[in-house]
């Protein structure tokens, strides 16, 4: 097997498992293109090269036997900072050890090859960051990667790594997926450990994979489910692995498409690719999720107090430290009434029920990731609904109010004529990963859903 | 609710001990108006007294 730039974490860790290559060499080769290739994406903030041989001479076994991997910098790694993005979390001490995600993607055979980029302390969906810079976009590198899992979407995009992980909290995962074209989990809040990751939401908080080829992601899924004690708000449920059922179709399910809300400010590349995938999927109907509008406001509300609450401290203390695009907005949130977020949370449990009854005549509603494909690096307002509206408040419209209620999604890439792609989210109901996956492996096997080789 | 958003952010700036800096203002202010607005949705629907809040999903 020579060139793993492109190649599947399946088609790696059979390789390696048939002895056809060895971990070293996946691991030497990965290293060289991440030192090559990094200089334009700036999606890497560390690489962990002695980790990664060292780990790499002892053959690990497993189902991503050799595989490389790499995370979010808000996910320990034993030995270094949790940045977040930040300026001040580069004086916090090392991690004593690795997040419960990181050591588990190892135990599976995988290989941490190093930290990566993102927005500062989560609150952002352009990839930008002031203190390490933006991480770019693999297909115009003059453009987003989308955030704030940035670095994530920039280096499983650009070929650097077949697998990363990242976090969520009102559609981190799925915007740069959408920007780089990519395909990204989100999966039900509380599935995933979050135990040793810095926090920004915690009642909106995910993590999540990000992979180019769907088997990939149900793999890397598969490896880092199950209950933690570390993470109270992990669930203790234990469902069959996603892999086992991928690739039985999309036969009998009923999928409706995203109406009202998701389409109005969806710009003409959203729309398309919402409807290629439609019509793949012969899903004629379409739905309306009640009062959207409010959802994604009340996430807005909830979500810019609490993450001010979270960094009250640092902002009284070491306001000029921060990104001041995310700081300003801090200080915003800082000054919301309570009797508004405590309305919101109510709101939040009117609207769960409204939406879980949805999931009685539907087992997957299809809708836009973004309103448009990755703005310019530096672009701060954007058209939506015919208005010139600030970017980054607003590109996630149709991602905040899915994860607001903890609904698990996959966002698939569809690729577009102009060669910027774009995603569209599959939503299910709780714990139906594996129905989001299967439906995402269909689209994929038949070429509707693609991640797409960006030329370099 | 007030449209003076230069008295909310000054009263909260003191309250909470935030060193605003007159160059950050113009931001925080579009960030007041539209986290009013969006809140002013929310608080405008009709909910029970006894409606229970949902801080964590659960299924």
């Amino acid at each position: 097997m020579t060139g793993f730039a492109w190649a599947s974490a399946a088609s790696i860790a059979a390789a390696v498992g048939r002895g056809e290559a060895t971990a070293s060499q996946v691991i030497e080769q990965t290293l060289e293109r991440i030192e090559r290739r990094d200089a334009v994406l700036n999606a890497f903030t560390a690489v962990t090269a002695d980790r990664a041989l060292t780990r790499a001479a002892t053959a690990p076994q497993g189902p991503l036997a050799g595989v490389p991997f790499a995370v979010k910098n808000l996910i320990d790694i034993a030995g270094l900072p949790t940045l977040a993005g930040s300026k001040i979390n580069r004086e916090h001490p090392p991690a004593r050890a690795d997040a419960t995600l990181v050591a588990r993607l190892e135990a599976a055979g995988a290989i941490l090859v190093g930290a990566l980029n993102m927005g500062e302390y989560a609150y952002d969906f352009t990839g930008e960051n002031s203190h390490d810079g933006a991480s770019r976009n693999p297909h115009d590198p003059t453009r987003m990667s989308g955030g704030s899992s940035g670095g994530s979407g920039s280096a499983v995009g650009g070929g650097l790594v077949p697998i990363a992980l990242g976090s969520d909290t009102n559609g981190s995962i799925r915007v740069p997926s959408s920007f780089c074209g990519i395909f990204g989990l989100k999966p039900t809040y509380g599935r995933l450990s979050r135990a040793g990751s810095f926090p920004f939401v915690s009642s909106l908080d995910h993590l999540g994979p990000f992979a180019r080829y769907t088997a990939d992601l149900a793999l890397a899924y598969d490896a880092m489910t199950g209950p933690d004690a570390d993470d109270p708000t992990c669930t203790h449920r234990l469902d069959k692995p996603a892999g086992a059922s991928l690739t039985t179709g999309t036969a009998g399910l009923r999928i409706a498409s995203a109406a009202g809300y998701f389409r109005a400010g969806a710009g003409p590349e959203a729309l398309a690719a919402l409807d290629h995938v439609a019509n793949a999927l012969g899903a004629t109907r379409s739905i309306e999720l009640p009062e959207v509008a409010r959802a994604r406001a009340a996430a807005y509300v909830i979500t810019t107090s609490e993450g001010a609450a979270l960094h009250l401290h640092r902002l009284r203390t070491r306001a000029q430290d921060f990104d001041p695009d995310v700081r300003d907005r801090l200080i915003a949130g800082a000054m919301v009434p309570s009797a508004w977020v405590v309305q919101a949370q109510k709101f939040r449990r009117w609207y769960r029920d409204a939406v879980l009854r949805l999931f009685e005549e539907v087992d997957a509603i299809i809708a836009p990731a973004t309103p448009c494909v990755a703005p310019k690096i530096g672009q701060k307002t954007f058209q939506l609904n015919g208005e010139e509206v600030p970017l980054r408040p607003n590109i996630g419209i149709y991602t905040q109010p899915i994860s607001f209620i903890g609904l698990p999604v996959v966002a698939v890439p569809v690729p577009q004529p102009g060669g910027m792609p774009i995603a569209v989210q599959i939503i299910t109901a709780p714990w139906r990963e594996d129905v989001a996956l299967r439906i995402a492996y269909d689209l994929e096997a038949r070429g509707i859903a693609r991640a797409q080789q960006p030329p370099e | 609710m007030s449209d003076d958003l230069d008295a909310w952010l000054d009263a909260n700036a003191a309250l909470l001990g935030i060193p605003v800096q007159p160059e950050w203002r113009d931001a925080i202010r579009l960030h007041l108006r539209l986290t009013r607005d969006l809140a002013g949705r929310v608080m405008e629907f009709p909910l029970s007294d006894e409606a229970d809040p949902a801080p964590i999903f659960r299924a």
